[in-house]
């Protein structure tokens, strides 16, 4: 099953690479982009059938390697 | 006095650390990440460098190195551990100490002496010092502003957990001297056993007037009195 995560950094955590990315889009004239935050994606295929094992599993690795929990948020998302 | 610096693909401050090591009578072995336990030592160094690409997140990958699992015992049971820069980033991932660190804040990698004041002096690594000396050691980062939510800060305060803190030859904590953007101008903390020292500053390249300075000198020497 093929699964993705995508990792965020906490609201209250300033981003200053989404910050940039967000002035610089304002430069190219899309004034109406007020904030961007950047962030990681990875595509994960694991060899799980069970839905809810395969959640498991990824939530595991997510906490313990994808993400770092003092600055970062996880969304998992299946395909 | 043993020590045992752990050598990672993408470390390149290893040897500096066994030079300023093997200078201050430390009998140094090198170990490679992939082994699984140290030799008999007490003090393990984790030296500066870029592990494993800077991959995923500063020091993310070496922390699940092999040799880590012994390292973390050593520290449980009280044995030395001194982080220096990408071994500071390692230490934070791996859980020794709280926090994290944050690429810096105006995103320019900087390489240059910065004046550091020993906000702490009484543990193993800068006993050494003379409390609130006003020294001076490089940095070479990208990822060294420190960043932990508010409990963590206020423990790293109120238990005198911070060792050094940027500030300028005066002595001033601002946002002038305050090189990467680290809250309350942290530079480098200890554990609350006091056993684990990370810091971002780099005291072995600095233990040598023909190096242009020996404010890190002090370090090493303050670490013999721990036995």
């Amino acid at each position: 099953m093929k699964i993705s995560v995508t990792v965020t950094l906490k609201k209250d955590v300033l981003d200053p690479q989404g910050k940039v990315v967000s002035q610089t889009i304002q430069n190219m004239n899309y004034k109406n982009v007020t904030n961007v935050r950047q962030g990681k994606y990875f595509e994960i295929e694991l060899n799980e059938s069970n839905k809810d094992k395969a959640k498991k599993i990824i939530d595991e690795i997510c906490k313990k390697l994808l993400t770092n929990v003092v600055i970062e948020d996880y969304t998992i998302n299946f395909k | 006095m043993k020590s045992t610096v752990i050598v990672f693909p993408g470390s390149n401050c290893d040897r500096d650390a066994a030079i300023a090591l093997n200078k201050f009578n430390f009998k140094n072995s090198m170990i490679w990440h992939n082994e699984s336990s140290l030799p008999k030592t007490d003090l393990v160094v984790l030296p500066g460098g870029f592990s494993f690409g800077d991959y995923l997140r500063t020091g993310c990958i070496a922390s699940k190195s092999l040799i880590i699992n012994d390292v973390v015992q050593h520290a449980k049971k009280g044995g030395l551990v001194l982080g220096i820069c990408n071994g500071f980033q390692i230490l934070l991932e791996t859980g020794l100490l709280q926090g994290t660190l944050l690429r810096n804040k105006k995103l320019r990698f900087i390489s240059k002496n910065v004046y550091l004041k020993v906000t702490n002096n009484e543990n193993s690594f800068c006993n050494n010092y003379k409390k609130n000396k006003i020294i001076e050691l490089p940095i070479a980062h990208n990822e060294g502003n420190y960043f932990a939510n508010k409990g963590i800060l206020k423990d790293l305060e109120q238990k005198n957990l911070i060792a050094f803190k940027y500030c300028n030859i005066k002595g001033d904590f601002n946002e002038d001297s305050n090189p990467n953007g680290s809250l309350h101008n942290i530079a480098g903390i200890l554990n609350v056993e006091k056993n684990i020292l990370g810091m971002m500053p780099h005291p072995e390249r600095l233990i040598d007037s023909i190096l242009s300075g020996e404010d890190g000198s002090a370090l090493f020497e303050s670490l013999h009195k721990f036995k």
